[in-house]
């Protein structure tokens, strides 16, 4: 037996230390993203609290900044953000949660493998062109039950924005619901309980975990939408919790005003930082919820 | 009664269980009934639940077939914007996507195969790369536009690439990079131990062992995360609004093939179709609104196409191969 160059070897494991360095810089790149986005948000928004105060942003009731004279109350754009999502959760979460129970407990296993695929292209859809749906679609069907209801206005944004986001709660917590133990529904049926008991006393306690997951993914889904809310819910900010109202939410005032051409140090532009983090705030909010409500409700089998 | 029938009734085991239980036979079945009618009704309204989500799809497809199908022709795809709806296009808006995606495709692709990789081959298990997952579980959750405006501040101002075809590439890439990681983590731990241990024992390399066997084995499960991510980047609109995109460029990022090579066109600004769809919507008049819903079913039909290519690419895979 000849014994392997030893120069081969050297050369060997320099290469694989090289190339796992290379993969290592590779898998911190994603960490460097989210400190970039903390960062430039925490920059950009010091620099805006520098003009404005805390108090002020949070309890003023007007948001005007590119007016005079500019008032800065992101209340105003947070009740359309409010409004645009509570609307939307109320159209997907129960929509999402049957259809998740029906596919995973009534359908035949035929319909599943069909209807899944086509109801995830729903979230496929790009959502400026949701935006245009809700705008010259749901809008007008709309106005013909309430004739009052004006062209831009929060539910037609958000019922559409609900719709979007079903495939996101039904496919998640179907998921949980399938890997739910065959054992424990069998022990159900064995006392006697049809499927529809089995699925409220069993099935949703066993996966409450991943329902509850899917929901806030969901929710901070919702909160971010952007292009549905800025086409069809209008672009000015107005405290209301009437979702027939047209209102600007945080994110459709950012496209707002990223659409005109703003200085690079105006208050109009830190502005949209100080929303944006506001924004981030919110869903990394929900983000950490949803991981300790998984980490609680977690059953292990 | 005769006595005789009685004492035999009685003697029955029936009529024993129900003395015994005090079960009554109508109101079983009335409870039986009840239950099986239960179960109906849900799988019913599962059923109509589903409905709505499909009808909404095709409500969807028939409005923008309705509004926009007349004016889906080859001139809408040859000519630039203009102030006059029927003579607009979206030949700046097709070419702009085209180049964005050909920038994220470039970089996404690499940095996320490759930190998936190593968080699956590499990584072991302590604070830091918990750290990295957990990161990137969040990454997941954060809205497109809050990328937007990190871009904005970060690769438009910071780093000073201006509103460019290659500061909107790469938004898009950040965007999309924890899709491509997730999938690449996934495909690599559907393939069994007993490969990784078979390659190493004929003397292989941790990265031989990747390169020649893993890789090779998981293209389908990462080639689906790819073409799912890039579907979604294709129809993102809110970040490349954020870093300042223009709604109307009626020129090309390039003059000539030649400009292509030499990569002058990844400083050019630029539009893309989401965009240019948004700023038809956004403009009154029923003719615009016939370009967008144009410029909507392009938009719809490349994104669903995509997927649909990642449906059956997913399903060949996990029909061929079975460890």
């Amino acid at each position: 037996m000849s014994r392997p160059n030893p120069s081969l070897i050297w050369w060997r494991r320099r290469r694989e230390w090289t190339i796992e360095s290379l993969l290592c810089l590779a898998a911190v790149s994603s960490v460097l993203i989210t400190a970039g986005i903390v960062g430039i948000l925490m920059v950009e928004s010091a620099r805006f609290f520098q003009v404005v105060s805390l108090g002020d942003f949070l309890t003023d009731t007007m948001w005007t900044p590119l007016f005079e004279p500019p008032r800065y109350g992101i209340m105003s754009l947070l009740s359309g953000t409010l409004v645009t999502t509570a609307v939307a959760l109320a159209v997907a979460m129960p929509a999402g949660t049957i259809i998740a129970a029906y596919l995973s407990e009534f359908a035949p296993h035929r319909v599943r493998e069909c209807v899944k695929p086509v109801l995830e292209l729903l979230s496929a859809v790009p959502t400026v062109v949701f935006g245009y749906f809700a705008l010259l679609f749901v809008a007008p069907l709309l106005q013909k039950i309430m004739p009052n209801l004006p062209t831009f206005n929060m539910l037609s944004a958000g019922i559409v924005m609900g719709i979007m986001i079903i495939p996101y709660i039904s496919s998640l917590s179907e998921d949980a619901m399938r890997a739910v133990p065959m054992i424990l529904r069998e022990g159900a049926y064995g006392l006697g309980a049809n499927r529809v008991i089995t699925v409220f006393r069993v099935v949703f306690p066993a996966a409450f975990s991943g329902i509850v997951a899917s929901y806030v993914l969901a929710i901070s889904r919702a909160i971010g939408e952007t292009m549905i809310v800025a086409i069809a819910a209008g672009q000015q900010p107005n405290l209301t919790l009437n979702p027939t109202e047209p209102a600007a939410t945080v994110t459709a005032f950012i496209v707002q005003v990223c659409l005109g051409d703003l200085p690079h140090d105006s208050i109009g532009y830190k502005s949209i930082f100080a929303a944006g983090f506001t924004l981030f705030l919110m869903t990394l909010g929900f983000n950490i919820i949803g991981h300790l409500m998984r980490r609680r409700f977690r059953e292990a089998y | 009664m005769e006595v005789s029938r009685l004492r035999r009734k009685c003697a029955h085991p029936w009529f024993q269980l129900r003395q015994l239980f005090g079960v009554n036979t109508p109101r079983l079945r009335r409870i039986v009934a009840k239950r099986w009618l239960e179960d109906v009704l849900f799988s019913l309204a599962g059923a109509v639940c589903t409905l709505i989500g499909l009808v909404t799809l095709g409500a969807l497809f028939y409005n923008l077939m309705h509004d926009g199908l007349h004016r889906l022709d080859w001139s809408l795809l040859a000519s630039f914007p203009s102030r006059f709806a029927e003579r607009a296009g979206v030949l700046s808006a097709w070419v702009g996507s085209l180049l964005i995606m050909l920038v994220t495709t470039l970089s996404a692709i690499p940095l996320g195969v490759a930190a998936g990789v190593y968080l699956e081959e590499y990584g072991k298990k302590n604070w830091r790369t918990t750290l990295i997952e957990l990161n990137i579980a969040n990454l997941a959750g954060v809205p497109s536009i809050i990328y937007g405006l990190m871009a904005l501040g970060l690769f438009v101002y910071m780093l000073g690439l201006g509103r460019s075809i290659l500061a909107g590439g790469l938004t898009l890439a950040c965007l999309i990079l924890p899709i491509i990681i997730v999938a690449t983590r996934e495909a690599l731990r559907s393939i069994p131990q007993e490969i990784r241990e078979a390659a190493y024992g004929m003397g292989a390399s941790k990265w031989q062992v990747i390169w020649h066997h893993l890789l090779p084995y998981s293209t389908g499960g990462i080639s689906t995360g790819i073409i799912i991510g890039l579907s979604r980047a294709i129809g993102e609109t809110a970040p490349l609004i954020t870093i300042g995109a223009l709604t109307f460029i009626a020129f090309l990022p390039f003059n000539s093939a030649s400009e292509l090579v030499t990569l002058r066109w990844l400083d050019n600004q630029f539009t893309v179709l989401p965009i240019q769809m948004f700023n038809w919507v956004s403009r009154p008049g029923v003719e615009f609104q016939a370009n967008a819903a144009a410029a909507g079913l392009l938009l719809i039909a490349i994104t669903l196409s995509m997927n649909a290519v990642a449906i059956v690419v997913r399903y060949r895979m996990r029909k061929r191969i079975k460890w």
